[in-house]
């Protein structure tokens, strides 16, 4: 009888182990991805220095001699996440207040897996329909010389972030505690006064964690830009110039990168600094969704 | 005199919130709209260029005609593959998370990594399978390669949803079968994961959704622009259904003219997506509404 529980709790101690170490495989992960990148980025810098790479204007790899300055990608970039931002984040939220908020239980039913289906739309096929039916829209409607520009390739990632913004800020509204809510309308508060006044605060913190997951979502996304953003690499003069974000170049040039050439060290490098972007935006996110937490109806 | 005062406000209160609503509705809508014109664009255009030779023969004339069939394979073996490989340790991770861990420094990082996997871009894990799957373990462009990358990406993926269905399991269940003596294995063995397992399918069948629609992880690791030979081996290169269609797209011998077999490819992949998770979000409902009911 003793001997039987010993080795019961000789077993749970190895599953616990056993169980703590697969635990550890995402962590992992993110430290090889880490190392990877760096390990295949470094290089480069032997050729170009930090500040050139960053900073520089341009980026011809291929000419003789080459030029690797990402300043245009890294610009075009943070350019089609700002506006993709200011598309997703109002009409992500608002959605997510009228599926929190108004709709019916049957409504909602209908319009979240509508929302989860736009998420679940493979890249590609977005990049596709933006490049085939949105792009000669556009060239059309306003007269610009190609419709594969920045304003495009904006407009597909608000679809594509929308759906992150959406869900996360309605798990925010929906752990509102009831008696907030419930206090309010009881002084005379309209519905619509509530929602501003005692809702969205208390809900500020995961709803400021959509927004940078959906923003991080935009930057990080390839194939959209790949395919609709015109791909030229220059610091856009207007909306609907062509731009040529970080990920689109990666993308674009590794099949003509030769292992192990400068040119395949500078997108690896390109790599570490679209990564270091993502996951300092994921880490902010982290730190915001744990330190406005707001625990309990006390705290307000 | 007061009396006016309130009711012209209460007036104003009113009509303010029906023209807020009224805009929180529309922009609830304009998700709606969005997905539909997308859906209907890419079946209207795309429907006529499906067929039974479209689904079942290989692409000829260097891919002006003929249809997509080792693609559909390529697919499939690459998004099978990744989810062999993370379900486990998905699963695994997932229970050491919700059932064992305490609240803790090492639980704040190990979330923390969690979290950070999942919004790592999609291309950064094409360079990483690149380096590491590709050259270091010198797998080569394969199935192999693009699987486990695709394998990586879907983990915190398949990890959300083992614990979300592992956090619906009510405490009763555990607190039961350790009454009766069972150890904490023996509980999450024989009751927790039995009760998880339907929520656990269904995050499966969403991460095999995700991983089949992805194309910049493989473009580096698995998918190749043409091979005429289906794969033979798991470290075979093949073609890929979201790849095929970039390639198409924008690199194809003629882009005009295959335009059918691009929407075509297109509506395919979505199917096959959509499908995936129109089942996975039906079956969670029905699973939602017999655990509350």
């Amino acid at each position: 009888m003793k001997k039987t529980a010993t080795t019961r709790n000789l077993t749970e101690r190895w599953m616990r182990l056993f169980f703590f170490l697969v635990a550890l495989t995402s962590l992992t992960a993110l430290f090889l991805i880490t190392v990877f990148l760096i390990k295949e980025g470094l290089p480069i810098f032997k050729t170009v220095s930090v500040r050139e790479f960053i900073f520089g204007q341009y980026w011809y790899p291929t000419s003789d001699p080459p030029d690797f300055g990402i300043f245009p990608l890294i610009v075009a970039s943070l350019l089609v996440t700002l506006f993709s931002g200011l598309i997703a984040v109002p009409l992500g939220i608002m959605t997510a207040i009228y599926i929190a908020e108004m709709a019916s239980a049957r409504v909602s039913e209908i319009v979240k897996p509508m929302v989860e289906l736009l998420a679940a739309l493979p890249s590609v096929v977005i990049g596709f329909f933006g490049m085939v039916l949105v792009a000669p829209f556009l060239q059309r409607v306003f007269g610009v010389p190609t419709g594969l520009n920045m304003f495009n390739a904006s407009l597909m990632l608000a679809f594509m972030s929308i759906p992150t913004i959406c869900s996360i800020s309605e798990d925010a509204i929906h752990s509102v505690p009831a008696a907030l809510k419930e206090a309010s309308i009881a002084l005379g508060a309209s519905h619509l006064q509530t929602l501003v006044r005692v809702i969205l605060p208390a809900a500020i913190s995961g709803i400021s964690t959509a927004v940078i997951l959906g923003l991080s979502r935009a930057i990080g996304e390839t194939m959209v830009v790949l395919m609709v953003a015109g791909g030229a690499a220059m610091i856009p003069r207007s909306l609907f110039d062509p731009v040529r974000p970080m990920p689109a170049s990666i993308a674009a040039e590794m099949a003509e990168a030769p292992l192990g050439s400068e040119h395949y060290y500078a997108l690896f490098a390109t790599g570490i600094v679209l990564f270091i972007m993502t996951l300092s935006f994921n880490i902010i996110a982290d730190y915001l969704s744990h330190k406005y937490r707001r625990v309990g109806e006390a705290s307000l | 005199m007061k009396i006016d005062i309130d009711q012209d406000y209460h007036r104003r209160k009113k009509a303010a919130q029906r023209i807020a609503f009224v805009i929180f509705r529309s922009a609830a809508f304009i998700n709606g709209i969005a997905l539909f014109i997308i859906l209907y664009f890419m079946v209207a255009n795309g429907w006529q260029a499906i067929s039974w030779e479209f689904l079942t023969r290989p692409p000829v004339d260097s891919m002006t005609r003929g249809g997509i069939l080792p693609c559909i394979i390529g697919t499939f073996a690459l998004s099978f593959g990744a989810i062999i490989a993370a379900l486990p340790i998905g699963i695994a991770s997932a229970i050491y998370l919700n059932e064992y861990a305490t609240q803790g420094r090492a639980i704040r990082i190990i979330r923390l990594g969690v979290t950070s996997l999942a919004g790592v871009p999609s291309v950064v894990f094409g360079l990483f399978g690149l380096a590491f799957f590709v050259v270091i373990l010198k797998m080569g462009v394969s199935i192999m390669a693009g699987a486990l990358t695709l394998g990586v990406m879907s983990l915190p993926v398949i990890i959300g949803a083992t614990e979300e269905a592992l956090k619906a399991v009510p405490n009763t269940f555990r607190e039961a079968s350790l009454g009766l003596g069972a150890t904490k294995w023996q509980t999450i063995w024989r009751i927790v994961l039995p009760a998880a397992l339907p929520g656990i399918l269904t995050g499966s069948i969403l991460g095999l959704s995700r991983a089949a629609g992805e194309t910049a992880p493989i473009m580096f690791t698995g998918a190749v622009f043409f091979t005429p030979k289906l794969p033979q081996s798991l470290f075979d290169e093949v073609m890929a259904l979201p790849y095929h269609i970039y390639v198409l797209a924008t690199a194809g011998t003629n882009i005009e003219e295959t335009r059918h077999l691009q929407y075509g490819t297109a509506l395919v992949l979505i199917a096959l997506v959509l499908g995936m998770n129109v089942i996975a979000i039906f079956y969670r409902s029905r699973l939602r509404r017999r655990l509350t009911g």
